[in-house]
């Protein structure tokens, strides 16, 4: 196994594109959640009631989207140059091949992941109070120490690993990077539009609870969490089902297909 | 559609080698010969009727009673909320109007000496019991308006003329309403009285205001086709429900009104008083008014304006419907850009070259065919959207605004159109980048992305989604509006309620212009670099 990773690490950090796409991450993560900070305001006269723990974290919802392309082109990418044979003559277990990929995606996804949300973090402590969100109007400096701001700040580091799950689980059966990409992306992002447009409240409610974004970042909420369509930690396990589910598919389309 | 293609078939193979047709004709059967992205064009128009219908088909909010966790209860039937108004759009018509019968050609003359308003505090509303605006704090709607008014019939909907004094928005005359003029500037107050003049000649009705009822100013004109011989004419008062982030609810104003002229009438044509019309629910209240020593003192609660959606209308625009469209465009975007990265990665883009040298030319013949495509598949899928999930959403006791044949064709074209340019944007962007998963992920990024950012997730301030929905092709999507927005209504003008900051065919514009640059970056690069 440990060969196995050794391998897939190679191939994916040989990659210039994998480091760019980490440092998009990273970026756009950082740079949306501190334009989305520096735009609200909390005066004393208007009520402020911004969920800030969740406002600094904003750039997640562009943030994923390179992370998936990382993770669909660690399998993608070698179906399109025709590696995929050389890997699976090296390493017959294909199973094997599939945690191996799993495991360094999952890694590189930690690894960019953090940084990305502690600078938002980092930016939404300097930023906010300039904005009103101070200690004078009950909003402390967003903090670590502060058990929701941990939650929120962990279990987006673990949806994004999550994501990247899913992604390379899609791309795994489906094996062309344009589909599975395309296949990603409206995973992610119709679910919280159709929920927008549903008339029906309960409806929009059901679409949320199934979404794997709209669930999955249900994690970020520090405020109003009766009302939320589902719990922080339980639309974390919503992300975790489609990630495991698109393994599984993965997993499976792998041992039973001709490479 | 299927026609515009087959011609340039037939000619492709009358034609030389060279000609445009046989490259139109080359790229059309690789299109169609590639199983996946055919069955994909299938798919997108599946996705855009099958998603659109079932947006419209729940039981949805309309007069349904609902809680935190949802409806609660069955739906109750929803009456239609909005009259019509003589041009077939819905309008909101609901006044208090002190009226009497106009026989023929005579104008109207009053003066207004004040205006003022109420309005329900913040989070509350209309007080049960006998006296429902008991919370309500001072404070004057800007469009609230009082006035005289001609109008054929006190039906809701009716044509009709008004020149009236407002909140906060000077002297107005109003008609038919959407038609709006402005005069006088300026509040009404005792020591700065308004003076107000309707006159009717035939068809013709013409406004006029003063300062001090000596020199008259002509405010505007009107000609109300077949107003009938006897018309009702008076005073009347109205205030819109306020729309505003931190207070929304009804709002009510009282006018004083005195030195009335009319033309001399039989006494069976006395001055009677009447609420017309009663807006939607919670909109509204009644009025009265009370006449004392020749002055009129009118309260009134509604608005005479066009409606359309928003946080004090019931009603769903039917163009919710094509939600289903972005589901399809995902799908498009993906084939757009597989045809061209799909030849870079097999290696064919070098075969198309040497088989065809003029590399612009490749590129014009690629966009032409999936951009026909994509319009074919995304006419049938988006056609069946309007008619039959408007009915749907009727059928479950909903109010639907109206639309004409002719707005309806313009939606369905313009969604196929809109389908139909990304699909070709996509194309541009996989030339650039020569990578599938890059391009889709950038057009993906720059359209439904957008979208999600500046309408569902609704964390950017007002000012950034709407430069977001000008700027970047998701302005696109403005294709979809079809109630327009009015500056003489208060609503909530917001993508959300289906209004965008772009005129249709305006953002429509900014995404093909996005196509066009990327279609011009990408064949400067396609000639530049090695296939």
């Amino acid at each position: 196994m440990s060969e196995a990773l050794h391998a897939e690490w190679t191939k994916l950090r040989t990659l210039p594109a994998t480091w760019w796409l980490l440092l998009g991450v990273v970026a756009a993560t950082v740079i949306i959640g501190a334009t989305v900070s520096a735009s609200v305001s909390c005066t004393p006269a208007a009520a402020c009631h911004a969920d800030v723990t969740k406002l600094s974290l904003t750039g997640t919802y562009l943030g994923q989207a390179a992370i998936a392309i990382v993770a669909v082109l660690a399998v993608s990418g070698e179906y399109a140059t025709g590696m995929i044979a050389t890997t699976l003559a090296a390493m017959p277990r294909r199973t094997t091949v599939l945690a191996a990929k799993a495991g360094v995606v999952t890694a590189v996804t930690l690894a960019a992941g953090l940084p990305a949300v502690l600078g938002s973090v980092l930016a939404g402590r300097l930023i906010l109070p300039g904005h009103g969100y101070a200690s004078a109007n009950g909003y402390p400096a967003l903090s670590l120490a502060s058990g929701t701001v941990l939650r929120a700040a962990a279990g987006t580091v673990l949806y994004l690993a999550l994501i990247a799950l899913l992604s390379l689980g899609v791309a795994t059966a489906i094996r062309d990077s344009a589909v599975a990409i395309g296949a990603v992306l409206g995973l992610l992002y119709l679910f919280p539009i159709l929920a927008q447009v549903a008339g029906n409240p309960g409806v929009a409610r059901q679409l949320q609870q199934i979404g794997p974004m709209t669930a999955g970042l249900q994690i970020q909420a520090s405020t109003g969490l009766r009302s939320l369509p589902i719990g922080p930690w339980a639309g974390l396990g919503v992300a975790a089902a489609w990630a495991a589910a698109a393994l599984a598919a993965g997993a499976l389309a792998l041992c039973r297909r001709d490479a | 559609m299927t026609a515009t293609v087959t011609p340039q078939r037939s000619g492709a193979v009358s034609d030389g080698n060279d000609s445009f047709g046989s490259l139109l004709h080359a790229e059309w059967t690789k299109f169609r010969t590639v199983r996946g992205w055919v069955i994909a064009m299938v798919v997108a128009a599946a996705l855009t009727a099958a998603v659109g219908l079932y947006a419209a088909s729940g039981p949805q909010t309309g007069c349904q009673p609902v809680g935190r966790r949802g409806p609660i209860g069955p739906p109750a039937p929803c009456k239609p909320s909005n009259p019509v108004g003589p041009d077939g759009e819905a309008v909101s018509d609901s006044y208090y109007f002190v009226h009497r019968a106009l026989r023929g050609n005579g104008g109207i003359t009053v003066r207004v000496t004040s205006l003022t308003g109420r309005t329900s505090p913040a989070g509350g509303g209309i007080a049960p019991g006998p006296n429902p605006e008991q919370n309500f704090t001072r404070g004057i709607q800007p469009w609230a308006k009082a006035g005289i008014l001609v109008t054929a019939s006190t039906r809701p909907g009716s044509a009709y003329a008004a020149v009236m004094v407002t909140g906060a928005h000077g002297v107005r005359m109003q008609y038919d309403y959407t038609g709006d003029t402005p005069g006088l500037p300026g509040a009404v107050s005792a020591a700065s009285p308004r003076w107000l003049r309707l006159v009717r000649s035939g068809d013709t009705l013409t406004g006029y205001d003063s300062a001090d009822g000596a020199h008259w100013t002509q405010v505007g004109t009107v000609s109300l086709a077949g107003l009938p011989a006897t018309v009702q004419a008076g005073p009347f008062v109205t205030s819109p429900a306020w729309v505003r982030a931190s207070n929304s609810g009804p709002t009510v104003a009282t006018a004083v009104f005195d030195r009335l002229s009319v033309p001399a009438a039989p006494p069976s044509d006395g001055w009677r008083g009447a609420a017309i019309g009663t807006g939607p629910q919670g909109s509204s209240l009644p009025g009265r008014f009370h006449a004392a020593g020749g002055a009129f003192t009118v309260t009134g609660s509604g608005d005479i304006a066009p409606a359309g959606p928003g946080p004090t209308n019931i009603g769903e625009p039917a163009d919710d419907g094509f939600v289903g469209a972005f589901a399809g465009l995902i799908v498009v975007i993906v084939v757009g850009a597989m045809f061209i990265t799909a030849e870079f990665r097999r290696g064919l883009i070098r075969t198309t070259f040497a088989a065809a040298p003029g590399r612009g030319r490749v590129l014009a013949a690629k966009a032409a065919v999936v951009g026909s495509v994509t319009f074919v598949a995304g006419l049938i899928g988006a056609a069946p959207v309007i008619p039959v999930g408007a009915s749907l959403l009727r059928g479950h006791g909903n109010y639907v605004f109206p639309m004409s044949a002719l707005t309806e064709v313009r939606l369905v074209a313009g969604i196929a159109a809109l389908l139909a340019v990304s699909a070709v944007l996509a194309l541009a962007a996989g030339t650039i980048l020569r990578h599938a998963a890059g391009a889709i992920t950038a057009v993906v990024a720059l359209t439904v992305v957008v979208y999600f950012f500046s309408v569902p997730l609704a964390v950017l301030p007002a000012g950034a989604a709407d430069w977001l929905l000008r700027v970047t092709p998701a302005a696109g999507f403005a294709i979809q509006q079809y109630v327009p927005a009015y500056p003489q209504v208060n609503n909530a003008y917001t993508p959300q309620h289906g209004y965008y900051p772009l005129a249709p065919w305006a953002g429509f514009g900014v995404l093909c212009l996005w196509t066009a640059l990327a279609l011009w970056l990408a064949a400067a690069l396609l000639r530049r670099r090695d296939a």
